[in-house]
């Protein structure tokens, strides 16, 4: 009925505080070292480039399913855009489908984006694991 | 079917993505998780009707397997062109920069 509108207000809160968490990036780069941060940056991938993995799912999840929905006839281009809402029967349905249907999507893709942030968390750690090591091993040399 | 349909679509562009574009030059790797993303909500929907119909949810009609298909098939195409409109946007390679100046020298 409307279950991808808890997914699309999730990504309009993830883009938000995606836009905030790359301005501090940004200003904490200028404001540290250039060269340790040049070496940061090829090292390690900014938290808002992750945070921008889960923008693209939610957006792009979303705006599938509202086509689905549009296709289904459940959205419409005229007011109120849902035909769910024209009566309170059916908009209290809608209602319990988005707290049941809708949060379980957003938490699903969610879920799935926290996993791909570990997996990538911990491939970056793999070359500084290395580098150290070399470093570890021409001391002791 | 429209879950399995978006399933292969984004199995397809991660490959893609992973043989050909891993620096996501083409932003096929924004493609392809604009189908993980439908996919895991289409998947979540299933789950849900599983657990009204059971193993009914197994047996569709077969005009419903179509229409669902169909419905599949639009909804890839309808990701490609947001794909596409973005691409053409942002421009990664710019070639629309590079033909608008040819224009206009």
């Amino acid at each position: 009925m409307a279950c991808f509108l808890v997914p699309a207000g999730e990504a309009v809160a993830t883009t938000i505080i995606t836009k905030i968490v790359k301005s501090k990036e940004e200003k904490e780069r200028s404001a540290s070292d250039s060269i340790n941060a040049a070496i940061d940056t090829q090292i390690k991938i900014p938290f808002s480039h992750k945070l921008k993995w889960l923008n693209n799912m939610l957006w792009g999840g979303s705006a599938l399913l509202a086509f689905e929905h549009i296709w289904h006839g459940e959205v419409v281009p005229w007011f109120p855009f849902l035909t769910a809402a024209e009566n309170p029967i059916a908009r209290s349905e809608m209602l319990q489908e988005m707290s049941t249907v809708g949060v379980a999507m957003a938490l699903l893709v969610s879920a799935v984006w926290v996993g791909i942030t570990t997996a990538s968390n911990l491939i970056e750690k793999r070359p500084q694991q290395a580098v150290k090591v070399k470093a570890h091993r021409g001391r002791n040399q | 079917m429209t879950l399995l349909t978006a399933v292969l679509a984004a199995i397809i562009t991660t490959i893609i993505w992973y043989q050909k574009d891993s620096r996501n030059e083409m932003k096929t790797g924004t493609l392809s998780l604009m189908y993980w993303g439908a996919s895991l909500m289409w998947l979540t929907d299933a789950v849900f009707e599983y657990v009204q119909l059971q193993t009914e949810y197994f047996k569709p009609s077969p005009a419903d397997l179509l229409n669902d298909f169909f419905l599949g098939i639009c909804a890839v195409v309808f990701g490609l062109l947001l794909w596409l409109i973005l691409v053409l946007l942002k421009d990664p390679k710019g070639v629309i920069k590079q033909a608008l100046e040819n224009i206009r020298n």
